[in-house]
């Protein structure tokens, strides 16, 4: 019956009219293709952020420049922020999770379709609302706006006095929206891992990508409902005439930032555990050897949930906080390292000794072992109060943080995109392309974000519109801007690929990498139902198994 | 459910730890001291509504629907006492003794986290109701019995909340 279905559903995509196609994808609750919708939104408000990046580092390329006028920069840091946090890392990390989650537990669809496709229209339109702010923030006054408070939009700068007109309102309810979706997604892949395995798949027998991503699942639901509590607070404020953080009345603005970062630093897990799990898979597969102390893994990643979400004040050193608090946040700040470099390890002897292939996706994995570890160790060294009080706010901050966001989590992104198209989209990619981007992104993201440490250090703040000459920060400012060049080259290069590809790149066939879990097993791209009978599992790696009946993984387990 | 339990805590955790740690920071009254009355009455209608429910939910997983669609209708009930007295404090609130969401920093904390459980006990009564047209109608039926508990949960959560509103609001925070 299941092949019948399949014929017919080739039938009509081959015949359908583009209305009829469009109107599948609105309506879909497929887990795959909200998947694929989630990593294509992603993509264009990559795109929008990139775009915004791009016009900050023409405004610092030198001392002076006028390219935008300062109320334009704000808006820019702003919506670069924003938009790279909210819509383009967290839609690309859900959409794997969903497009990956059930295929690699065994499973048909998410436990909750429905509540899956709500979210992520929730997510696309906030989206929306955010990037309406500029042809809405003025109400109908005419000249366009955006908001300009900053991403983390500390009190008192978000209240009506300091942001009049809307544009500060279509910031909070485009994160009320999105967070709320987020929330939802989160719920369902929990959901989803806990109660939709397949026949035989035990916790301890789950890819590690489906663990990493429960636990992700887990950071969303607890740390985005203070972020989602936070702007209802905001909103009371600015609407019904509150006082949460109000100064003049008695309200604070500590509390804001407190609030704030309560979601923010778990966040950084929220993308970062995920990414772990792309490693955790592509590492594994391109140097042919099972991934290396799989339960310490599983064990890491709770551990890294878990210290994560109390370590928040680690931003609020400068605030000026009681001497206790400072070091309970720099002690459990550090303590979080232990954890992440049991990983950094074990993935490093993964790859020892095995028969390394280096592809695309192994290389992005290659380069995120090592440029996650700088980016541990200057987050180490912010740890350090004294050392942050003199650095925070400063260029080594965002230094440290791009570090973390684009050469962590980004690469893996990356490789996992050249992991997974072929099972997406059917098609192989462009091997040499491939390393195009790859070789032309690490070129600029280290012009870009090793130099950026140094004006940091020299004492240049983040968010200034301009600076003086002489002060020694002009050569860097120079060679980060150039820097970025390179990293547009190379992200153009990337969608071209996938663009070329998708159309006219070779059939992959169903398992071109001679993978080990479930995905690999069904067709590529998988038919709607995914799996034709529910496969039954016996060790971690299923599909090594199949193949190797004579030495199956289980007699070792 | 359980999931979507812990979100809703961590939301209204965060509103507590607004409340709390503004008490007695206003720079203006009406202090709590002198306008809130513990509302004991409602308390105990909202805290057996809680009983109710549970006693509607083993109805209906030992077939005896008739039960099940009186103990659930007691349920609305009780929530729907609960959300009337609530519109009453607030009435009283605000017309006699001059506290609104603008007057002070107790009146924006102490509208907005009582506001946000109001708004969870009516989301709740909703669907309470919904399932009550259904039972009256005769579609609820013992299939049923596990989406029931479902909802029965949620409404529990709203309870428990209540207790640390409560506690908080009306006994730690005057």
């Amino acid at each position: 019956m299941s092949a019948a279905r399949a014929t017919v559903a080739v039938v009509r995509s081959e015949r359908a009219p583009l209305v009829d196609t469009l109107h599948e994808w609105v309506t879909t609750v497929d887990h795959k293709r909200l998947g694929i919708l989630y990593i294509i939104y992603a993509l264009l408000f990559l795109a929008f952020g990139g775009i915004e990046a791009i016009i900050i580092r023409i405004q610092l390329i030198r001392p002076h420049n006028t390219f935008v006028s300062p109320q334009v920069f704000n808006r820019m840091f702003t919506m670069h922020g924003t938009t790279m946090i909210f819509f383009a890392a967290m839609p690309l990390v859900f959409g794997f999770a969903n497009y990956l989650v059930p295929l690699m537990i065994g499973a048909r669809d998410t436990a909750f379709p429905r509540l899956n496709a709500f979210s992520f229209w929730l997510t696309a339109f906030g989206g929306l609302l955010l990037y309406f702010s500029f042809l809405g923030g003025n109400g109908l006054y005419g000249a366009g706006n955006a908001p300009d408070v900053g991403w983390f939009a500390y009190a008192p700068l978000t209240s009506r006095t300091f942001s009049p007109g809307h544009s500060t309102d279509f910031w909070i309810l485009a994160l009320l929206l999105s967070g709320i979706g987020s929330m939802g997604t989160a719920i369902n892949i929990a959901a989803t891992v806990l109660c939709m395995r397949c026949p035989g798949m035990t916790l301890g027998k789950m890819p590690l990508l489906a663990w990493l991503n429960f636990t992700m699942a887990g950071l969303v639901i607890l740390s985005m409902s203070p972020l989602t509590a936070a702007q209802l607070m905001l909103l009371v404020d600015r609407y019904l005439g509150g006082h949460f953080f109000d100064v003049q009345a008695g309200g604070s603005a500590v509390l804001w930032m407190h609030f704030f970062w309560i979601f923010g630093h778990p966040e950084v897990y929220v993308l970062a555990i995920p990414a772990f799990a792309f490693a955790s898979e592509i590492i594994p597969v391109f140097s042919r050897k099972p991934i290396f102390g799989y339960p310490v893994m599983v064990a890491a990643t709770l551990a890294i949930g878990f210290i994560s979400m109390s370590v928040w004040a680690h931003h609020m050193f400068t605030v000026g906080m009681t001497s206790a608090g400072n070091t309970f946040f720099v002690l459990s700040t550090m303590a979080i390292a232990v954890p992440t470099g049991i990983k950094i390890f074990n993935w490093l002897a993964t790859i020892w000794g095995g028969k390394v292939q280096y592809r695309t996706p192994m290389l992005f994995c290659v380069a995120f072992l090592f440029q996650f570890l700088i980016a541990g160790l200057t987050g180490i060294m912010l740890a350090a109060a004294p050392f942050d009080w003199q650095l925070s706010g400063s260029y080594f901050v965002v230094a440290h943080f791009h570090y973390v966001i684009v050469g962590g989590i980004l690469f893996t992104i990356f490789g996992a995109f050249y992991y997974w198209f072929p099972k997406m989209s059917g098609r192989m990619y462009n091997e040499a392309l491939g390393k195009v981007h790859f070789w032309l992104f690490t070129a600029g993201f280290h012009l870009t974000f090793d130099f950026m440490h140094v004006p940091g250090v020299l004492g240049m703040p983040r968010r200034i519109y301009t600076y003086e000459p002489g002060r020694g920060w002009d050569i860097w400012n120079l060679v980060i801007t150039i820097g970025v060049l390179f990293q547009a080259v190379a992200t153009l290069v990337f969608l071209g690929n996938l663009l070329w590809s998708k159309l006219w790149g070779k059939v992959a066939g169903s398992d071109p990498w001679d993978g080990w879990t479930l995905e690999w097993s069904t067709a590529s791209p998988p038919p709607a139902y995914n799996f034709p009978s529910l496969p039954e599992v016996r060790s971690r790696r299923p599909l090594w198994d199949l193949k190797h009946p004579e030495d199956p993984d289980w007699h070792y387990e | 459910m359980y999931f979507l339990i812990a979100a809703e805590a961590a939301i209204f955790t965060i509103f507590v730890v607004a409340y709390i740690f503004y008490v007695g920071k206003s720079a203006t009254g009406p202090q709590p001291a002198a306008v809130l009355h513990a509302p004991l009455f409602l308390t105990a209608c909202l805290l057996s509504s809680s009983l109710t429910t549970h006693l509607a939910v083993r109805g209906l997983r030992s077939r005896n629907v008739r039960r099940f669609t009186w103990w659930w209708c007691g349920t609305v009930i009780l929530g729907g006492i609960f959300v009337a007295g609530t519109a009453r404090e607030w009435r009283h609130l605000v017309y006699q003794d001059g506290l609104t969401i603008q007057t002070n920093l107790f009146g924006t904390t102490y509208y907005s986290l009582v506001g946000l459980h109001a708004f969870h006990v009516i989301a709740g009564l909703l669907a309470l109701a919904v399932v009550l047209v259904f039972a009256i109608r005769g579609d609820v039926r013992q299939e049923h019995s596990a989406r029931t508990e479902v909802l029965s949960m949620y409404w529990h959560f709203v309870d428990a909340v209540w207790v640390v509103i409560f506690t908080v609001v009306y006994l730690i925070g005057r």
